[in-house]
């Protein structure tokens, strides 16, 4: 059973902090096909969230083939989502890594590196 | 989806003073709505206007389909939290609960004991001698207890402490959980909002200033940051909801309709629901300013 935060700040709707938070946690192998994820009430019950918005997510996530409802006993993981597979992201942060250590040298701190990221694919999404 | 309230051009006068005026709202069954808005922008009168408590002057208000009355078969479905938690002091948990059971005709003994045993409130002590945040739970599943379709909820946790405050909203959520609830919760506390709330209605200077589903109010806007630039530039479909400048610097924060292109110039970044509740009760002040000249 995995258990969400919620980021009040980051401008990314509450759903949406909940479906990427079930993926990460399928693709770091935290949860598993078969795996349970918390009912609504529990996911209310802990965080003090939208109900409305956890049923969102869970629907999202159904309707992108990741998890499954099941009457009456809950929502399980039927699949990793689409998408790069462990090996791949080890691979991708592998590369990260070299980008990382250059920056580093060149004196950015980690605020500075992250702001360099959001900017590029800000301006990467501009260009498109 | 249904809609557990609509009102249209809603307004309640207090001898020349227009407390709310023209105020067109609709919530969705089921939703949670968030009632924001400065002190004295018409929050309190606007909850008091849909139960009944008070007339309208103008306009008119369909609550769960009917026009708010204060007579029994409206109010059994509506459940009403005051802003000074309404509890008699002097009285128990348990006082209180035979209280409910003998004047309302719809009232669930077995949850309301189970939900304040499972929060380990004490049913024999006083009111008068619980904790701020037990109190406000007391008062709460009172309210839920005799199954309202509609709750509205009067600043309940101003005084609360974080950790009571988070308790609070956990259980209102779960109530809402259940299904077949619709909540309206006046609050100052932005930042509880987007949490627990689906759908937001600013008022400001007693108007309403916007009201509409939160994830859509999300998308519709945008932050924008440029060089120090004429707001009249950017063209139509875009609506500027609030402006700053600095000398070399303009920040706005604009509605976008539908697939308007923002001009390249300008770094866009996307404003949480905060910023955005904040700049359209801004607007209200504009407006007053305006009509103050």
């Amino acid at each position: 059973m995995i258990a969400f935060r919620l980021n009040t700040h980051s401008g990314v709707p509450p759903y949406l902090q909940i479906v990427q938070q079930v993926k990460q946690a399928l693709q770091v192998g935290i949860l598993q096909p078969g795996d349970q994820l918390p009912t609504v009430k529990e996911v209310v019950a802990h965080v003090a969230i939208n109900p409305n918005t956890v049923a969102k997510a869970y629907r999202g996530l159904e309707t992108a083939g990741i998890v499954e409802g099941r009457v009456g006993s809950g929502t399980f993981v039927k699949q990793r989502p689409a998408g790069p597979s462990p090996e791949l992201q080890e691979a991708l942060s592998e590369d990260l890594e070299g980008w990382i250590a250059k920056a580093r040298e060149a004196g950015l701190d980690e605020e500075s590196m992250e702001a360099l990221v959001r900017a590029t694919i800000n301006k990467m999404q501009g260009e498109r | 989806m249904e809609v557990a309230i609509q009102t249209k051009d809603l307004g309640k006068r207090y001898g020349s003073f227009w407390a709310l005026e023209n105020c067109d709202i609709s919530v969705p069954e089921g939703s949670v709505s968030a009632l924001v808005g400065p002190n004295g922008a018409g929050k309190s009168t606007l909850l008091n206007l849909l139960i009944g408590l008070s007339n309208a002057s103008a306009g008119e208000s369909q609550v769960l389909g009917r026009v708010p009355h204060q007579r029994e078969d409206f109010l059994a479905d509506i459940g009403y939290l005051a802003q000074e938690i309404p509890l008699y002091k002097s009285f128990s948990t348990h006082d209180h609960i035979t209280m409910g059971k003998s004047l309302n005709k719809r009232f669930d003994e077995e949850f309301i004991r189970k939900r304040l045993t499972d929060l380990s409130i004490p049913l024999d002590k006083r009111v008068g001698k619980l904790s701020g945040g037990q109190r406000a739970q007391v008062a709460l599943a009172l309210a839920l207890a005799k199954k309202p379709k509609l709750l509205l909820l009067d600043e309940p946790v101003a005084a609360l402490d974080p950790l009571a405050r988070h308790d609070f909203l956990s259980s209102l959520a779960q109530a809402v959980a259940d299904g077949g609830l619709t909540v309206v919760m006046s609050s100052h506390l932005l930042a509880d909002l987007e949490r627990v709330s689906d759908h937001v209605i600013v008022l400001a200077s007693g108007k309403t200033q916007l009201c509409d589903d939160i994830e859509r109010v999300l998308k519709q806007h945008k932050l924008l940051v440029g060089p120090r630039s004429n707001t009249k530039e950017l063209g139509d479909g875009l609506r500027v909801i609030h402006e700053t400048h600095t000398a070399k610097q303009s920040t706005l924060l604009v509605r976008v309709d539908g697939k308007t292109k923002v001009p390249a110039a300008w770094q866009k970044h996307e404003p949480n629901i905060e910023e955005i509740i904040l700049a359209y009760m801004g607007q209200g002040k504009d407006l007053n300013e305006g009509s103050a000249k």
